[in-house]
């Protein structure tokens, strides 16, 4: 079953401006949906609508089954977790989770019940009482999500919620987060700008740009096979290495230097190489890199050098022996990537 | 070497800080003499009018104001609270005194109910020409009561509200400094606040009253103690707007005793100024007991 459908959805803004251009997406049961890309996507705002917090220009949602378009936020039966939490100041954690379902008209029992399950889940109890200021970064965080939990909705929605932890909190959020979802099987949409975030909590993952999708699919589809140049580069960090080259008859053209491929096609194209998905080769077999600097991150190594006129990226396992000079380097024929040049799409 | 560089650049500002912290006896005397020498110059009239007010009137007439205590304390505070007095021979202290609260009240209540819907509106609701009336609100401070005086008793004569509490009180309510503060705080209440309301299912009341009024608890009370000081002081106004004793406040009671040179009586001296003592002593009262939370509501915001 599907949980939320958004159909060719539009966002116009009274002066002609376009946040979100067309953009089809289903959520199903269950499923956490991550909604990633720069600044100024449209992300924040596709979540926005699905929420009722903006009006939907032209298109359809539908969650559970009922079009929602026209819905008040209250009335779609779906609960939102804010990046700033979003918690009411003057109120206890206590009364935060039960304001919603107060302004229902839930029995109070049954609020108090709720509150406390939720509360046990997020392991917020001995905060109930507290005024939000009191808690930490991480315990408002909590009870933002307890106040998403006890609605009972039908979709949360995260709007980039752990941005304003440090990066030790965030990493056990994150961790967390998808943990909890999993246990309450409820769908959820999660916007990040933070490729990290949408790879490790999706079970599928939106890449938006420029208000359109660039590609829908699991962490590893948009990272193996990127659909497209920005795909390519948004996912993975380091990026992938974009090279221009000219494919012929027998293999890849590059500032000169020609390897031995089976090309899909002739021609001008952009060449993309996984950092990591690179080998120096000991015998100074393939094509020919001048290394430049080289980064020490522990694990690994960064090898930044130059490919005749184009820059390149290698990650290197710190094992090895560091290169310098001029090296070669090679790829399996699976690990390139060809785009076209005028596009940018995947050939 | 660059950890330990960062660590005493981290530590600069502290040693700084305690360096000042530290007393130094010379600075000291000369902070608290400025201190001393400005308490004593607000203070000192205050004082002297009080122990003035001791003494009985004729004392005062010949010898001028007086430093000590006469013994004339409870019978003058008494006579000026509970002695009728005035043209009609009704109006007392006390009822004066009831009369400057009301109108304190009444105008610092009135003026935050009005300026809170209208902030809220101005703020939260997107209605043709809101900027607009915003600005004509705003430019309300530039006619204050007394550029308007004559229109407004007009207005306020020929709705039949002379001699009454409402009369006193609602032509002072109109004034745009409460909007504008109420305005600028609700500006700063984060939008994503709102949305939260929204999403929790609170309309537009609801979000009003559970969520803005708590939210400007402190803003309200420094509104409400400035405004009641500003409230218990009118005296053009009430001057006159009221031509029965029975509706006189502290602050015009005052002169009234003064202006009673009838025949060969001399001015009740003493009682002036003990009535000017008591018409002080409230505001005074006000401030001093709502210190914390006035200077809590201009300076910082809960959020």
């Amino acid at each position: 079953m599907t949980t939320l459908r958004i159909k060719n959805a539009f966002k116009r803004y009274p002066n002609g401006a376009e946040a979100v251009k067309g953009v089809s997406v289903d959520v199903e049961d269950g499923e956490l949906v991550v909604f990633v890309g720069p600044s100024g996507c449209g992300k924040s705002t596709l979540l926005r609508m699905v929420a009722g917090l903006e009006d939907v220009t032209d298109g359809k949602i539908e969650l559970a089954g009922r079009v929602v378009n026209d819905l008040e936020p209250a009335d779609r039966n779906i609960a939102m977790v804010f990046q700033n939490y979003a918690l009411y100041p003057h109120m206890s954690v206590r009364k935060n989770l039960a304001y919603g379902l107060k302004n229902r008209g839930t029995p109070a029992e049954e609020i108090n019940r709720k509150v406390d399950d939720a509360a046990a889940l997020l392991q917020i109890k001995d905060f109930l009482d507290r005024k939000p200021s009191q808690l930490s970064g991480g315990q408002r965080q909590r009870v933002a999500m307890g106040r998403a939990i006890v609605r009972d909705p039908a979709i949360f929605l995260f709007d980039e919620p752990l941005s304003n932890l440090d990066a030790k909190l965030r990493n056990q959020m994150r961790l967390e987060i998808k943990k909890l979802q999993r246990n309450l099987g409820t769908a959820a949409i999660y916007v990040t700008h933070d490729q990290v975030e949408a790879m490790t909590l999706a079970d599928r993952i939106v890449v938006l740009n420029n208000g359109q999708v660039e590609q829908i699919g699991t962490p590893h589809e948009v990272y193996s096979h990127p659909a497209s140049t920005f795909v390519a580069s948004f996912i993975g960090a380091p990026p992938m290495n974009l090279i221009d080259a000219t494919l012929t008859d027998t293999g890849v053209d590059i500032d000169g230097q020609s390897l031995g491929l089976q090309s899909p096609r002739t021609g001008a194209v952009k060449l993309g190489l996984r950092p990591e998905r690179i080998q120096i080769t000991p015998e100074n077999g393939g094509l020919a890199v001048d290394i430049g600097v080289v980064e020490e991150l522990g694990a690994i190594r960064l090898i930044h050098g130059t490919l005749g006129s184009q820059d390149i990226t290698i990650a290197q396992d710190a094992e090895l022996p560091e290169p310098s000079g001029r090296a070669g380097i090679s790829f399996r024929t699976d690990d390139a990537h060809f785009f076209d040049t005028s596009s940018g799409r995947r050939i | 070497m660059a950890v330990t560089e960062l660590d005493t650049a981290a530590d600069a500002p502290t040693k700084t800080a305690t360096k000042k912290n530290k007393p130094r006896g010379n600075v000291r005397i000369y902070d608290h003499a400025v201190l001393v020498i400005g308490v004593l110059l607000m203070m000192g009239p205050l004082v002297v009018a009080f122990m003035t007010s001791t003494f009985d009137h004729v004392t005062i007439h010949r010898e001028g104001m007086q430093i000590g205590f006469g013994g004339n304390f409870l019978e003058t505070y008494k006579n000026v609270l509970y002695q009728e007095g005035g043209f009609t021979g009704e109006v007392t202290g006390l009822l004066m005194t009831q009369n400057s609260l009301i109108l304190g009240i009444g105008f610092a209540v009135g003026k935050i109910i009005v300026s809170m819907l209208a902030a809220y509106a101005i703020v939260y609701f997107r209605f043709p020409l809101a900027t607009f009336s915003f600005w004509v609100i705003f430019s309300t401070l530039l006619l204050p009561l007394e550029v308007r005086i004559l229109p407004s008793y007009e207005v306020v004569q020929q709705l039949g509200m002379l001699n009454t509490y409402s009369g006193l009180i609602v032509p002072l309510i109109a004034s745009a400094t409460g909007t504008f503060f109420f305005r600028q705080f609700f500006k700063s209440v984060p939008n994503e606040l709102i949305e939260a309301a929204r999403i929790d299912g609170a309309g537009p009341v609801q979000f009003f009253w559970d969520i803005l009024v708590p939210l400007s608890r402190t803003m309200i009370a420094a509104i409400f103690i400035i405004m009641f000081v500003v409230g218990w002081n009118q005296y053009l106004w009430p001057t006159l707007m009221t031509t029965e004793e029975g509706y006189f406040t502290l602050v015009r009671g005052i002169r009234n005793i003064m202006q009673q040179m009838i025949g060969a009586d001399i001015p009740e001296y003493n009682e002036a100024l003990a009535m000017a003592i008591l018409a002080m002593l409230p505001p005074a009262l006000v401030i001093v007991i709502f210190q914390r939370m006035f200077i809590k509501g201009l300076v910082e915001q809960e959020k």
